[in-house]
């Protein structure tokens, strides 16, 4: 008998709200989104946590400069505070080595993840979620009773034809999809919109390619003043974040 | 402290369990402990006992065996099987502490020690799991 899904609940009932951000697509900037999400409600001085579930390619890391922390023990295991949000990622147990896993220990390594964190009590939870409808997104699903769903997509129809995958699969679960942000535009088009006005899905907005954003990465602070974090801002107005 | 955790787990999963066969009381758990997830047994069992205190008279009289599971690794490259132990020497304190807490990063920190294939499964010893519950309805 696998004790540890009957404490999830449990671990997770001082958070007020749990948003995974989400992508069927890779590359299309959900671990900038959710990085900068947390940072935006943290900045607003809301008890933020957030977890990188991305267990092959994690990135929040990088994104936050988030360097020789590691969780403190207590009762489970506490996720290092970082520019006011509690990070919790696999790297600090995989030290950023490559990450060979298969679908079973994928489960288990959330399932421990899950069971063993003391998240405390947070306004939002944000979860970093990997490409695809895979394992993690099934394990969230199935694990995470109140999550929400916010997806993120670039203006490609090869994106959106792998993110309107995810988005269908969430429908058919009746799960909450907060909507749906446009990353990376870069030029007028209404595609994206007008495929999600048809699907009656939330479209939150644009933000456009910001050149000058990859000079912000590694430090929180320079991203909340980017481009990208102030048209994500006003994404975030739509759902009022 | 991260036994108390998982202890933690147990006792939810034990009484969650107890609901559903309708037990008064539970007289028994049974746990089987991973050899890959190096718990401190002396830990664990404190942890155990004061979670125990904390919960209803349910768990009162009940009696707590632990057995711990040798950990069996098998190759998907070249079929070598080969436990825990064997590889132990190589780890350094931080991954060996990173095991401890994610038994699935030694799919990152180890290799198959006759092929070096990242590609095997855990067979046993992974992980915290209850073998057995008795109790009175």
């Amino acid at each position: 008998m696998e004790p540890r899904v009957s404490i999830i609940e449990r671990r997770l009932k001082n958070v007020k709200r749990i948003v995974s951000v989400a992508s069927g697509k890779g590359g299309v900037g959900k671990s900038l989104v959710a990085s900068s999400l947390a940072l935006h409600l943290a900045k607003k001085g809301y008890k933020v946590g957030l977890l990188d579930l991305d267990l092959y390619g994690p990135s929040s890391h990088i994104i936050l400069g988030v360097k020789d922390v590691f969780p403190k023990e207590e009762k489970g295991i506490i996720p290092p505070n970082i520019h006011g949000i509690s990070f919790l990622s696999i790297v600090y147990f995989s030290e950023d080595k490559p990450s060979p896993f298969r679908g079973i220990d994928v489960t288990n390594i959330i399932l421990e993840l899950l069971s063993i964190t003391q998240w405390g009590s947070l306004d939002y939870l944000i979860i970093d979620m990997p490409p695809g409808i895979g394992d993690e997104t099934l394990d969230v699903i199935r694990f995470i009773k109140k999550g929400e769903f916010l997806a993120v997509t670039t203006p490609s129809k090869v994106a959106l034809g792998a993110v309107s995958k995810l988005l269908k699969i969430l429908k058919e679960l009746k799960l909450p999809i907060l909507g749906v942000v446009e990353n990376m535009r870069m030029t007028d088009s209404s595609f994206i919109k007008d495929e999600l006005v048809k699907m009656d899905i939330p479209y939150l907005g644009s933000i456009n390619f910001d050149h000058g954003l990859e000079d912000a990465i590694g430090n929180g602070d320079l991203i909340l003043k980017t481009n990208f974090m102030k048209e994500l801002t006003k994404c975030l107005r739509k759902i009022d974040f | 402290m991260h036994e108390w955790a998982l202890a933690e787990s147990i006792i939810a999963a034990a009484l969650e369990a107890s609901e559903k066969e309708k037990l008064k009381t539970i007289t028994e758990i049974k746990i089987n402990i991973g050899e890959l997830q190096q718990i401190e047994q002396d830990i664990f069992e404190f942890a155990l006992e004061e979670i125990k205190k904390t919960q209803n008279d349910k768990l009162k009289q009940v009696k707590i065996t632990i057995k711990t599971e040798k950990s069996t690794l098998k190759c998907k490259n070249c079929e070598h099987s080969w436990s825990f132990d064997d590889i132990k020497k190589k780890l350094n304190d931080d991954e060996s502490e990173a095991i401890h807490f994610i038994p699935e990063v030694a799919f990152v920190h180890t290799r198959c020690p006759k092929c070096g294939s990242p590609d095997f499964e855990i067979i046993t010893g992974r992980g915290v799991s209850i073998t057995s519950i008795k109790g009175q309805r």
